[in-house]
C-alpha cells in the first residue's frame, strides 16, 4: 500500500493491547486492518472484538483500501500543546474510509487551506518507531491525464 | 415513572470569584455547598443525599461527603462531564420520588485559572478503550468543537457570523454582571476579528477558563412547604447519551435530541412555552446545535433562529443566559452545567439582574453538554416552573 512516511507531526506511540495488536501491527506495514463482523458485516471504529451492532465476537482482522473522503476537518491554528506548537497550523479531520468507519485521523502533505469537506484522500503511515505507525492522510493525487 | 413536580430546587450559590488561588478545591466545594444551603434556610446537618462529579477530588463522593462532615445515606458521583449537574437533579428527583432521600446537595469546584486542570475524572482518559484511536492528531476541546461547527457549515450554510450572534448577546447580558469574567460588550465584527483559534472558531467563540463553582439543594415537597424561600418545582427532566456510533460520526446533533423531548413530555409543555432558557454554551456552535436538537427551530436553521436579537433578554423570542454564560460570565471548573440551573432559578424567582430579568417568567429551560461534541457526549435538560 504505502511505503514509510514522515508528516513531521508527533508520532507518539500508542499502546497496543490484545485486543487492538493486530490492528497496530499492520499500521507498521502500511496497512488498515479493521475488524469485520463475521455474523453481520459490520465494520466498527475504532476496533474491537465484539460486534456493538450484532454482539457477535467472531470477527476477521481484513485490510481496507486506505482510501477516504473527508467528512470534516478544522485547521488548527493556536490552543495546543507543546508537542503540538511548533506543527502549526496542522489540520485535524474525520476521514470516512470508503469501507464505511469514520476515523479521527490529521490530513497532511498539503496546504492546510485547500482541504475541503468530501476532498479524497489516501491513508499514510507515520512510523512511530516503536513497531507501529499513526494513520494519517494525504489529498488523492488526480492522474495527470485526466 | 415520572417526577413531574416531585422535586424542588430550594437553594442556589455560584462562586461570585473567578480566580480563587488561595483556596483549595475541596475549600470551594465546601464554600458553594454552605452557600446554597443558606439560600434554601438549611444546613449541611439536613442534607440526606450528596451528589458530585469528576470534579470532585480524590474519592469523588466519598472524599467530598467526608470532608464537608456529611450524614447521608446516599451518594452519587456520576460522571458526565459539564451535564452532571443537571442529571444529578433528575436523580435527586427519581430518588425523592422513591422516598429514599428528602435533601439533595450537589456541588461543582474547580481552578483551571488558577491551579492547573482538574483533579478528577480526566486521569481515566489515558486507560479509555479510544485512547490510542484519538490522542494521536493534536485534538483539544475546541478543535473538536470546530470539526463540529465546519460540518455544520458544510450541511446547512451556517455562517461564521451567525455564531457570532450568539456571543453578542451573551455580552449584552454580561455587561449587567458585576462578577461576570468578560463584561465588555463585543459586536459580529469584533468576534469574526478576534484571533482564529481553530477554524472556523474563534477566541471570542469559546467559553472563558475561570475558577470558581456552584452549588444545588433539591428537595422534597414536603421540605420544600416548611421552607420560606421561592422554591423551584421540577417539572421535566431528560438525559441522551451521544457516542460516535462505532464510527459512524454524525457530528452535527446532540444528545439534546433525546434528553429534550423526554423533558418535554415530562413537562407536559412544548419548546414555545419556553419563557428563558439556559443552553450549554462551550462555544458558540455547542449554543446553535442545542437549539435544534431542543426543537426550538428545524434542524439547520439554527443560525437564522439567532439573527436580529433572538436571544437578547428581556425580549428577544428566546432570552437565553442572562448571566453573561460561559461565554462570558463563568465556565467554573471547565463545566457549565452548574451555572445554566442556577441562572434558571434567578430568572424563575425574578432575581436575575433588573436589565434581563424576563418578565413574568415562569416556565425556564436548563440544559448541559458534557463531554465533547466531536466525540462522546451526556446531555441534560431540565424545565423548570414556579410555584
Amino acid at each position: 500500500m504505502s511505503d514509510s512516511y514522515t508528516s513531521y507531526l508527533p508520532a507518539k506511540a500508542p499502546e497496543p493491547n490484545v485486543e487492538t495488536q493486530p490492528f497496530w501491527d499492520a499500521t507498521a506495514q502500511g496497512r488498515i486492518d479493521l475488524a469485520v463482523c463475521d455474523d453481520c458485516g459490520f465494520i466498527p471504529w475504532y476496533p474491537r472484538l465484539m460486534c456493538p451492532d450484532c454482539q457477535s465476537t467472531s470477527m476477521t482482522w481484513t485490510t481496507m483500501a486506505g482510501t477516504g473522503t473527508v467528512y470534516s476537518y478544522s485547521v488548527t491554528r493556536a490552543g495546543v500543546g507543546r508537542a503540538w506548537k511548533e506543527h502549526l497550523p496542522f489540520v485535524l479531520a474525520y476521514v470516512q474510509l470508503d469501507e464505511g468507519p469514520i476515523m479521527m485521523t490529521n490530513v497532511v502533505a498539503c496546504d492546510p487551506d485547500e482541504v475541503e469537506v468530501g476532498m479524497a484522500v489516501t491513508a499514510v503511515f507515520d512510523d512511530t518507531g516503536e513497531g507501529t505507525a499513526i494513520i494519517r492522510f494525504t489529498p488523492t493525487q488526480r492522474d495527470s491525464n485526466e | 415513572m415520572s417526577v413531574r413536580r416531585v422535586a424542588h430546587i430550594a437553594g442556589v450559590y455560584e462562586h461570585p470569584l473567578r480566580e480563587i488561588p488561595d483556596k483549595t478545591v475541596a475549600q470551594i466545594h465546601a464554600q458553594v455547598a454552605v452557600g446554597a444551603l443558606a439560600d434554601a434556610g438549611l444546613t449541611i446537618a439536613d442534607v440526606d443525599a450528596y451528589y458530585s462529579a469528576g470534579d470532585a477530588p480524590g474519592f469523588g463522593a466519598l472524599s467530598m461527603a467526608d470532608y464537608l462532615g456529611l450524614d447521608c445515606h446516599h451518594l452519587n458521583d456520576t460522571e458526565t462531564g459539564g451535564s452532571s449537574y443537571l442529571l444529578h437533579v433528575q436523580q435527586a428527583a427519581q430518588a425523592i420520588a422513591a422516598g429514599h432521600i428528602d435533601v439533595a446537595l450537589i456541588t461543582l469546584a474547580g481552578k483551571p485559572r488558577t491551579g492547573g486542570a482538574g483533579p478528577g475524572g480526566s486521569a481515566r482518559f489515558g486507560s479509555a478503550p479510544e485512547a490510542g484511536f484519538e490522542n494521536q492528531f493534536g485534538m483539544g476541546v475546541i478543535s473538536g468543537y470546530a470539526m463540529a461547527a465546519t460540518r455544520h457549515m458544510y450541511e446547512y450554510g451556517t455562517t461564521s457570523a451567525q455564531l457570532a450572534e450568539i456571543k453578542v448577546a451573551a455580552s449584552t447580558h454580561a455587561q449587567h454582571n458585576p462578577n461576570a469574567f468578560l463584561k465588555d460588550v463585543v459586536t459580529v465584527d469584533q468576534v469574526l476579528e478576534s484571533r482564529m483559534i481553530s477554524d472556523p472558531l474563534h477566541l471570542l467563540d469559546a467559553c472563558v477558563v475561570t475558577d470558581g463553582g456552584g452549588a444545588l439543594v433539591v428537595v422534597s415537597d414536603a421540605v420544600a412547604k416548611r421552607l420560606d424561600r421561592h422554591t423551584i418545582p421540577v417539572l421535566g427532566t431528560g438525559f441522551g447519551f451521544k457516542g460516535m456510533n462505532s464510527g459512524r460520526v454524525d457530528l452535527t446533533h446532540t444528545g439534546a435530541r433525546i434528553s429534550g423531548p423526554a423533558a418535554f413530555e415530562e413537562a407536559g409543555v412544548t419548546p414555545s412555552d419556553i419563557d428563558y432558557a439556559s443552553i450549554y454554551d462551550s462555544f458558540t456552535i455547542t449554543v446553535l446545535v442545542t437549539l435544534e436538537d431542543l426543537g426550538f427551530c428545524e434542524k439547520g436553521k439554527g443560525g437564522e433562529f439567532v439573527l436580529d436579537g433572538a436571544l437578547q433578554a428581556p425580549y428577544g423570542r428566546l432570552p437565553f443566559n442572562t448571566d453573561g454564560g460561559g461565554l462570558c460570565n463563568n465556565h467554573p471548573a471547565n463545566r457549565g452545567g452548574m451555572t445554566k440551573v442556577i441562572e434558571a432559578v434567578r430568572q424563575l424567582r425574578g432575581e436575575a439582574h433588573a436589565e434581563v430579568q424576563v418578565p413574568d417568567c415562569e416556565i425556564a429551560l436548563a440544559h448541559g453538554t458534557g463531554g465533547s461534541m466531536a466525540t462522546r457526549m451526556g446531555s441534560a435538560t431540565l424545565i423548570l416552573g414556579r410555584d
